[in-house]
């Protein structure tokens, strides 16, 4: 036994290394600021290894925080996950339940000293409209925000209750009261507000939950289906796509290395197309 | 170079799929009478699938008078999964001017002999809206003469098809900032849009100047105007307002089911943002002045396997 565990701790090593070492190659190349993950084929997977319903998404979330590593061993500083969107309530009462167990179970282990939250200097952020949750689990993230709100090597963002139209609606919303709020203001001054200061761009965007990044320069969506599923609309104009047919539980290092490959390779367009802008 | 500028050239990565070689036959077609009822937003269960089966083996064994409103599909193709709104990001046109050593114009061009082509197989094949990506608002920063050539492509093109959207009951929209657009071209938009507005078999949306984020803007804009003068509280403001305010507005279906972009790129480029929320995206490899019937027909087919849950 004592044999058969050094040889798995040198693999173990080995391997750490050979990922440090493609880490580095890719630098040579740019690196995306914000990559954006939509965790599809989480139940596909306890179908097609016949396993207890849940453990999908049970193991989907570890691939989640794995993948988060993997993303700030890279220098990606802004990841962004699709976690749970409001058309998800649609779906079986039980289900329902049991994600948001688990979402509030990570939220906790996150929150805690030695998580990987504080070991890479993660901020957490949660993108969404709060409300439509049960409050232990809000209760948990609004403490998981707290905890990590000094941590500033990288931002995570958990789309939870979330719809980039209800995003867009809310920002919208805001802009509308905020430009009602202050035409009266200047009414009381006795300034002519009139029409003359049209809503723009950055006053409905300062209003989005998605605010605090960047918009992502790559979305990863598995399990192979092509759309966007009301994810990030406004934010992902002109973001490079990748699909891959791999269900999120199976997904690792390398499926977020070619994924990497893939922007790089597409980056000198994209950035010309920022510039002009 | 020996390529000719008349005719369209077969697909420089894709073979023509078999299928397509049965197209000239006749027998080889489903017959089948055009179906009135609505399209399902949900792919139909299996019992009424076989429902429809049935109908169509029964209306086959009638005498075809060959009206014109039956439809013909290629095979493979079932009228009830066909998307109902399909949207297409043209991209390659350059790129396939380039790769013939051409000048730029006649990507272009070639450009909108493909258009016409999709155009048609829409109309025959019953999809009821198409929307084109024609130009961008960030297009506005290309060189100068590129932009002329292709406003003046667009009068050309909009004077010359008229008689055609006048006579097979086309529909002509055309959406986005066009207080930017040369004058002329304004007052043709207006015009044809007008003499069209009650073409009721098929809806060609151009969207010129337009962006997903100028869309959104302008929706914006005309809320808080409303809001401004009373007629809404800004807490009134939901999705189906901003729906409603949105440069769509003009179709009776707004979300497009598929979204198709050629020449192999995998983005969206600020098109339609709100309105994609639960389009199924379809990536061509091929240029878009390659796009033709076979690559259309494997978006189509390739849409009618996908499933779509809507979140649920």
């Amino acid at each position: 036994m004592n044999n058969f565990s050094k040889v798995r701790s040198v693999r173990h090593t080995l391997s750490n290394l050979f990922r440090k070492g493609v880490c580095k190659v890719l630098s040579v190349g740019p690196i995306p600021t914000h990559i954006a993950f939509i965790m599809n084929g989480n139940r596909r997977y306890d179908q097609k290894l016949n396993l207890a319903k849940g453990t999908g998404h049970s193991i989907g979330l570890l691939v989640m925080l794995t993948m988060l590593m993997h993303c700030c061993d890279l220098g990606i500083r802004y990841v962004t996950v699709y976690a749970f969107s409001i058309d998800n309530f649609k779906r079986k009462p039980e289900e329902v339940e049991r994600v948001m167990d688990l979402l509030k179970f990570t939220f906790e282990l996150l929150s805690e000293k030695n998580s990987i939250a504080n070991l890479y200097s993660v901020k957490f952020h949660f993108s969404g409209n709060l409300d439509l949750l049960n409050e232990p689990v809000k209760n948990a993230a609004k403490e998981l925000m707290a905890n990590t709100a000094n941590n500033s090597k990288a931002f995570f963002t958990f789309c939870i209750a979330y719809t980039s139209t209800d995003e867009m609606v809310s920002a919208i919303r805001e802009a509308c009261d905020e430009r009602r709020r202050a035409m009266q203001e200047q009414k009381k001054t006795g300034g002519n507000y009139g029409l003359t200061k049209p809503v723009e761009v950055v006053d409905i965007e300062k209003h989005m939950y998605m605010a605090t990044a960047p918009y992502p320069d790559i979305v990863v969506r598995t399990a192979g289906e092509n759309r966007l599923s009301n994810f990030l609309l406004w934010q992902t104009a002109c973001s490079q796509l990748y699909s891959t047919p791999t269900l999120w539980p199976e997904v690792n290092f390398w499926h977020l290395v070619l994924a990497v490959l893939n922007f790089q390779r597409n980056h000198s367009y994209l950035d010309k197309q920022k510039k002009l802008l | 170079m020996h390529f000719s500028l008349q005719f369209s050239l077969p697909p420089v990565i894709t073979a023509l799929s078999p299928r397509s070689k049965s197209f000239s036959h006749q027998p080889h077609h489903h017959r089948i009478k055009k179906l009135t009822s609505h399209v399902p937003k949900s792919p139909l269960c299996s019992t009424t699938e076989c429902a429809l089966i049935h109908q169509c083996k029964e209306e086959e064994e009638e005498a075809f008078d060959g009206r014109v409103e039956d439809q013909t599909l290629p095979l493979g193709l079932r009228p009830e999964a066909l998307p109902r709104h399909v949207a297409v990001i043209m991209d390659g046109n350059r790129r396939w001017a380039r790769l013939r050593d051409l000048p730029v114009g006649s990507g272009y061009e070639a450009g909108v002999r493909s258009l016409r082509k999709i155009v048609e197989l829409c109309c025959e094949w019953g999809i009821k809206v198409l929307s084109v990506f024609a130009f961008s608002s960030d297009n506005w920063f290309r060189p100068k003469v590129e932009v002329e050539f292709l406003m003046s492509l667009f009068e050309r093109g909009m004077q010359e098809d008229t008689g055609i959207f006048l006579r097979e009951n086309i529909r002509i929209s055309v959406i986005g900032d066009l207080a930017r657009l040369p004058e002329a071209l304004q007052e043709l938009i207006i015009n044809l849009e007008e003499a069209t507005k009650n073409n009721a078999r098929f809806q060609l949306i151009v969207a010129v100047s337009y962006s997903g984020h100028y869309d959104v803007v302008q929706a914006c804009q005309r809320l808080a105007l409303k809001a401004k003068c009373g007629l809404i509280e800004p807490s009134d403001i939901n999705e189906s307002l901003i729906e409603q305010e949105l440069v769509t507005k003009c179709t009776e279906f707004p979300y497009p089911d598929l979204l198709i972009r050629t020449s192999g790129e995998f983005r969206v480029s600020n098109f339609m943002l709100w309105q994609l929320a639960y389009a199924e995206l379809f990536f061509a490899q091929s240029l878009w002045p390659d796009f033709g019937e076979a690559e259309f027909l494997k978006a189509l087919l390739a849409f009618q396997k996908r499933q779509r849950r809507y979140g649920g």
